[in-house]
């Protein structure tokens, strides 16, 4: 069986001359929830929209089941992108950005419609279709972009460092949220974020990376049948998850300076 | 100071230092006998109103006219270039410096070349006024439509958006903001190029605007009619600047600030 995403050789040097990824391999199985975790500037954000196709490689392959990028979007080959704002259209109504990718492949509305209600219902949003962007929260504003991503109902779902802007408190009520729509409906996931501890709570497979330039230094396998729950949060499990984790980002660090010492003249 | 009072304070305090100031003036004038000839007090300035309310009403409907097809003119005009611009950097690259020539040459050095060149001077007048109140329209509705937020973009691309479905669901909506400020300022523009117009060309007859007024008064040294029409120029100025604060409001208000 083919991965979800599989990247063979797979480099990117931007036109300033910026080598963010040197070449990487990665095959992404059906129903991995995937953490793209590393330093600054380790190319997680370039490595995820060479995935989602924002960025075209430099060098290498990218296949999507096992084919080109113009067979996504059909049936049992969607994706869906949530970034790191919540990019919603400021002059639209909720339920109006929701529907957006909807409308954009001309489904008709009466079919878009209860799809629209319920990829706002997943995210308990369903009381403020009618609302602007403006009149809800940073938390609530996040809801209905990752709503607008659930509605084409995906079967690849990229995230980059979606919470990353939330207090501590909005984004662990969020994160327990997303493992269980994740986890409940075997959505291949790949999430890229600072945090170690959100890395450890969501992944069932954490991607270390270094930089200098950008690269998969490592990874940390977690039991995707480990509950996302508070219990799991405070449990010593997790504690010792995120030490190892840590000690491995530490690592990661020292390669990147390494590897910028290396570099400079 | 709760909302409610702060709204209603912004609205009686501009009131009261107008009232504040016409008493001044009226007072001044009076206290130091200044002829009417050279400085008329309000009194005598809403006396001549009254006394040339239809021959002024007249010119003031004239002076609407040009300056509303103008605007109109403007607005269909400069949105349909802005937007074909927008769709190539080489088409912008080669139609903006000329677009900014436009601009910066004053119209009051153009004016009696059109005129000259123009037959018909209801049609010269328009020329002019929409020649000034077109260019805020193409660069505020070409700065809009370029200013999309990169990420919906990068998010209508993925989603394999089409050229069109970018132009309605993405561009159009983008640029509202600035497009409308653009129109905002338009008018004002186009009430000064229709004014600026009519003081080139002097027309007079049927076509007489308030400018002609205003030129007339001053050669029969009829100052309290020259104050007049200037003061009716100064509403009609006012009222376009609140009517398209208005439109702006009802468009944008539910999700936006309008752009100041």
């Amino acid at each position: 069986m083919s991965p979800v995403v599989g990247l063979w050789g797979v480099e990117k040097i931007f036109g300033s001359g910026v080598r963010a990824l040197a070449p990487v391999d990665l095959e992404i199985q059906p129903g991995e929830f995937i953490s793209l975790i590393g330093p600054s500037g380790c190319g997680k954000s370039t490595l995820l929209k060479v995935i989602a196709s924002i960025h075209p490689p430099t060098a290498g392959l990218v296949r999507w089941w096992g084919r080109d990028f113009t067979h996504v979007g059909s049936e049992g080959h969607r994706m869906a992108f949530v970034f790191q704002d919540p990019t919603l259209m400021p002059w639209a109504r909720v339920e109006d950005n929701v529907r957006l990718p909807l409308d954009l492949e001309r489904v008709p509305a009466s079919t878009a419609a209860p799809q629209v209600r319920a990829a706002l219902e997943q995210v308990g949003l369903g009381h403020v279709l009618r609302h602007y962007p403006a009149q809800l929260s940073g938390g609530m504003k996040m809801r209905a972009s990752i709503a607008r991503a659930l509605v084409t109902r995906p079967d690849l779902l990229l995230m980059d460092e979606p919470f990353g802007a939330l207090d501590e408190f909005t984004r662990d009520r969020l994160d327990g949220e997303m493992a269980r729509l994740c986890y409940e409906n075997g959505l291949t996931t790949v999430f890229v974020t600072h945090s170690l501890y959100e890395a450890v709570f969501l992944s069932s497979r954490v991607i270390v990376m270094a930089a200098n330039p950008g690269r998969i230094f490592g990874e940390y396998h977690i039991d995707p049948a480990i509950r996302r729950d508070d219990a799991f949060r405070l449990s010593d499990g997790f504690a010792h998850m995120c030490r190892d984790l840590s000690q491995m980002l530490t690592e990661a660090t020292h390669a990147t300076f390494a590897g910028a010492e290396g570099v400079s003249p | 100071m709760n909302p409610r009072n702060a709204a209603r304070l912004g609205l009686i305090a501009p009131v009261l230092v107008g009232l504040c100031t016409l008493g001044i003036w009226q007072a001044a004038c009076r206290l130091f006998a200044i002829p009417v000839y050279l400085f008329p007090a309000p009194s005598d300035i809403v006396a001549s109103l009254y006394a040339n309310g239809p021959m002024l009403l007249h010119a003031l409907g004239s002076t609407l006219y040009v300056t509303l097809v103008s605007l109109l003119v403007s607005v269909l005009l400069g949105t349909a270039i802005a937007v074909v611009l927008v769709q190539h950097r080489l088409l912008q690259a080669s139609f903006m410096p000329y677009v900014i020539i436009l601009q910066v040459t004053p119209i009051a050095a153009v004016a009696p070349l059109i005129i000259v060149l123009v037959k018909t001077t209801s049609m010269a007048l328009v020329l002019c006024a929409t020649l000034i109140a077109i260019f805020p329209v193409i660069s505020n509705t070409l700065i809009g439509l370029g200013a999309v937020d990169p990420g919906l973009e990068a998010y209508f691309r993925m989603h394999k958006a089409t050229r069109v479905q970018m132009l309605l669901r993405l561009r159009i909506p983008s640029a509202l903001p600035m497009f409308m400020a653009g129109v905002r300022i338009a008018s004002g523009l186009a009430l000064v190029g229709a004014v600026v117009a009519e003081f080139v060309a002097g027309t007079g007859g049927n076509s007489a605007g308030l400018a002609y007024e205003i030129l007339q008064s001053g050669f029969q040294m009829d100052i309290p009619r020259m104050f007049a029409a200037l003061f009716l120029i100064t509403v009609t100025g006012l009222v376009l600047h609140g009517g398209m604060t208005t439109i702006e409001r009802l468009l944008l208000g539910r999700w936006m600030r309008p752009v100041t």
